[in-house]
């Protein structure tokens, strides 16, 4: 049966487009503000996780690529992967990198640090990024949030697309730090509704 | 007439993600309020997709009661 395509289908072209531009200039960075303020905007004003559930580049990128590319195991996952301590352990750890990252950012705005112009994954390996941006463009601190924010992006990315190839598409979504917030503020309201 | 089987999503585990709701070849599956996903068992043909598709592996597909 064919569903209903719909213009929003298409949005895991932005999530290679973000990292695309990134790669060139890192201040395209800041436009990944919108994967995060989006769904918690759905979340709070309309107590849905409309974002999750349609809008949601990375989730289709993994759907295409897990699931039509094939390039997923599609074993279950570990329980424990999307269980609540972890998920919200998870959510705990990486609002601490976002809040850290927030620091050098002020640190650097300070004049306290120096701009780095690199981008680090898995909050451990610094990869030399510097051709993405010239020096001085643009206040050192809004450059150091742009690599701060794209190693994030990215490390996220990769640890998604690692787990889609061991379990499913989609697992990256069972301990996904954006998901289990919102959903976690609609079950709020949904509680508070009574 | 009804099928002979139905999915039922565990309530407490479901992240809610959608994924279901875009595999089910029925649309017979909803996110309640971006809570947990809830299947429409008058719709649903019990096919499986949902359960093949979910990062929880939180959707059961069960045997329906047969009615005496």
């Amino acid at each position: 049966m064919n569903k209903r395509k719909h213009w929003y289908d298409y949005l895991w072209l932005w999530s290679v487009l973000f990292f695309a531009l990134g790669f060139f200039n890192i201040l395209f960075a800041w436009l990944g503000m919108l994967d995060f303020g989006l769904p918690l905007l759905f979340a709070i004003f309309g107590g849905n996780k409309f974002f999750c559930n349609n809008l949601c580049g990375r989730g289709q990128l993994f759907t295409l690529l897990g699931g039509r590319l094939g390039l997923s195991r599609g074993k279950p996952a570990p329980r424990w992967l999307g269980s609540k301590p972890f998920r919200y352990g998870f959510l705990v750890f990486f609002m601490a990198m976002f809040g850290n990252m927030l620091f050098q950012t002020y640190l650097v705005g300070a004049g306290a640090a120096s701009l780095r112009e690199a981008v680090k994954l898995f909050w451990t390996f610094r990869v030399p990024w510097g051709w993405a941006y010239t020096a001085g463009a643009v206040p050192a601190w809004v450059a150091q949030f742009s690599f701060g924010f794209y190693s994030l992006m990215l490390t996220s990315l990769l640890i998604g697309l690692i787990v889609m190839a061991l379990y499913r598409p989609r697992t990256w979504c069972s301990f996904c730090p954006m998901g289990c917030m919102t959903q976690g503020v609609c079950q709020l309201r949904q509680h508070g509704k009574g | 007439m009804l099928s002979k089987r139905y999915a039922r999503p565990d309530r407490a585990r479901c992240v809610s993600c959608g994924a279901c709701m875009h595999e089910c070849p029925r649309d017979a599956i909803r996110i309640h309020h971006g809570c947990y996903a809830v299947v429409d068992t008058l719709q649903c043909v019990g096919c499986g997709k949902c359960a093949k598709v979910c990062p929880a592996d939180c959707i059961a597909i069960l045997d329906r009661e047969v009615q005496a």
